[in-house]
């Protein structure tokens, strides 16, 4: 195990508390939203493609790397804007009385 | 000491990223503020992918340019094109969609990684394999899981548990079959065909991990399928040595664990249960006996249900499944204005499990502009119940069922139901006496209190609107 996979480790753990301190104060009313920004967020891995696709030197990593970037590119911008549209219905205010 | 300037300002940069995420996720938990956070998210993205394309790793030869800017930009344009055309009803299919592009991701960038190490014999450490090994798993079971349950969603596949005999034996022997070249992969430093086995196994795993769970068991599917996909995004970054990587994908895989555990606590089932308990054999048993009795019912027509809900003075609406399948969530607000222009109090009761992904139903209601403030939780509003003199149930089944409550025989035996039996009177719109998905038999169906009305929802709505109009 070396050190820079062990340091990876305790930012991963970390991470992990930040986030469910973070988000378990949503409302039910937004767990669609917060599950679909999430699903975003995890394109992030989109990063990895790049990496990949701007050091790939063989056929064989040419095609792995159009592929992660297709889905990675999908994932990011498709994920963010259905969150955008899903989150402009919720800034609605109630027109009607109460 | 800083050596490598380009290095450091990468760095800062990543972290500068990780804050605005976090804030960003922070900002969710309030509807006021949520769309800004899933802006802040998008900053914290864009700054992220922007300064990686400075590393110092990047050939630049016109075919890495070409393969980086066609592959990105044909992703990006189909993803902005799903996401701006889907219906808010197939969110949940949406959300399997790209939850399981962003799998397969991460299980190719491991792989090629892998085997580009492999083909410049550069050494690889344990902790390196390691990561790789469960990234690869992590992912591709996201990959291939999410297809499934995206088919099953899209009801491209049956929505009903699919099973064969053996298929926990298999599921099992393919499992052993992933840790076995996993081992191999770690201790023995297995070269390019074991990860791509490993990478083929895992797929199968996925596949067969979904088939066998029902579609109201969907909900923690794409929780847990959320999560996988996160970590795998994070291990991911222990692989290319990106700490960005490892933060977001932390969050993501905590936010689909916590959302895990709502939901099966809603369920009142662990995790392990909705997983692996292949729900619909124990029900098609159970079910069966039950409708063999052919118990009455009472229908109704819509006129003599608008009466009833007309002269009331408090309505609790109910909205399952069956109301985004019609589409008919813009009905229901009208029937509520309707209703309100009567005098009559309306509320709506949200079952957490309502739907196909968690907070389903506050989505389409959102769309449909019912204000937030009409919308209860269980907790809140099981009491009312009982005060309320009509329950009005839209395509909702296994989340009213009082089997829950009572049959200790019953699958669905324990968990928290919305008490709508206690309702003066339950007027149930429903497409025919065909159970849920669940497959579970509905004694509140014969209920004498409960007057059904058959059809499809959004038509049964409108004809209630109308008919309320008129009353």
């Amino acid at each position: 195990m070396n050190q820079e996979v062990l340091l990876g480790a305790y930012i991963f753990i970390l991470a992990i508390f930040v986030g469910i301190e973070v988000i378990g104060r949503v409302p039910s009313t937004l767990h669609t939203p917060l599950m679909s920004a999430t699903n975003a967020i995890h394109g992030i891995v989109l990063l990895g493609a790049f990496l990949i696709a701007g050091s790939a030197n063989s056929p064989l990593l040419y095609v792995l790397a159009f592929i992660a970037l297709f889905l990675g590119a999908g994932n990011v911008f498709g994920g963010f804007v259905v969150t955008d549209r899903m989150l402009e219905m919720f800034k609605k205010k109630p027109v009607e009385k109460r | 000491m800083i050596t490598d300037y380009r290095a450091a300002f990468i760095d800062i940069a990543y972290l500068v990223s990780a804050i605005i995420f976090i804030f960003g996720l922070r900002r969710l938990s309030s509807p006021a503020t949520a769309r800004t956070g899933n802006r802040y998210a998008m900053v914290a993205m864009g700054l992220a992918l922007v300064v990686t394309l400075v590393d110092r790793s990047f050939i630049w030869k016109p075919v890495n340019v070409v393969i980086l800017v066609i592959g990105t930009a044909l992703g990006a344009a189909v993803g902005i094109y799903f996401a701006r055309t889907v219906q808010m009803t197939a969110m949940p299919q949406m959300v399997a969609l790209f939850n399981g592009m962003g799998g397969g991701t991460a299980a190719l960038v491991e792989l090629a990684h892998f085997s580009g190490l492999l083909n410049s014999g550069q050494s690889i450490t344990a902790g390196e394999a390691l990561a790789t090994v469960i990234g690869v798993i992590l992912g591709s079971i996201s990959l291939a899981g999410s297809a499934i349950a995206f088919g099953k969603l899209q009801e491209l596949l049956s929505g009903r548990p699919i099973q064969y005999q053996g298929q926990s034996v298999v599921n099992a022997i393919v499992g052993l079959v992933i840790i076995g070249l996993g081992v191999f992969l770690v201790g023995f430093n297995g070269g390019d065909l074991i990860i791509w086995l490993l990478f083929a196994a895992a797929l199968v795993l996925g596949v067969g991990a979904v088939l066998p769970i029902g579609g109201a068991d969907m909900p923690v599917v794409i929780a847990v399928l959320n999560s996988c996909t996160g970590i795998a995004a994070a291990v991911t970054g222990f692989v290319v040595h990106n700490e960005i990587l490892v933060v977001a994908g932390a969050l993501v895989g905590a936010s689909g664990g916590f959302l895990t555990v709502l939901m099966s606590r809603a369920m009142n089932r662990s995790l392990g249960n909705v997983l692996f308990g292949a729900f619909g054999s124990v029900t098609a048993g159970a079910g069966a006996a039950v409708a063999g009795e052919a118990k009455p019912i009472r229908e109704t027509t819509a006129e003599d249900a608008a009466v009833a809900m007309a002269y009331a003075n408090e309505v609790i609406i109910v909205p399952g499944y069956g109301l985004a399948v019609a589409q008919g969530q813009h009905q229901i607000r009208e029937l509520a204005a309707e209703l309100e222009k009567h005098g009559v109090t309306v509320k709506y009761a949200i079952h957490p499990v309502a739907g196909r992904m968690p907070g389903h139903m506050n989505v389409l209601l959102a769309e449909a502009n019912v204000p937030y403030d009409q919308l209860y939780e269980m907790e809140q509003i099981n009491g009312e119940f009982e005060r309320a003199d009509v329950a009005l149930v839209v395509g909702a089944n296994d989340v009213v069922n009082p089997a829950a409550r009572s049959d200790t025989s019953s699958p669905i035996y324990g968990m928290p139901i919305l008490n709508v039996d206690q309702a003066r009177t339950i007027v149930v719109l429903k497409r025919s006496m065909r159970p849920g998905f669940a497959g579970i038999e509905n004694e509140l169906f014969h209920n004498p209190k409960t007057l059904m009305l058959f059809g499809d929802a959004k038509d049964s709505l409108a004809k209630l609107t109308a008919a309320v109009k008129a009353a």
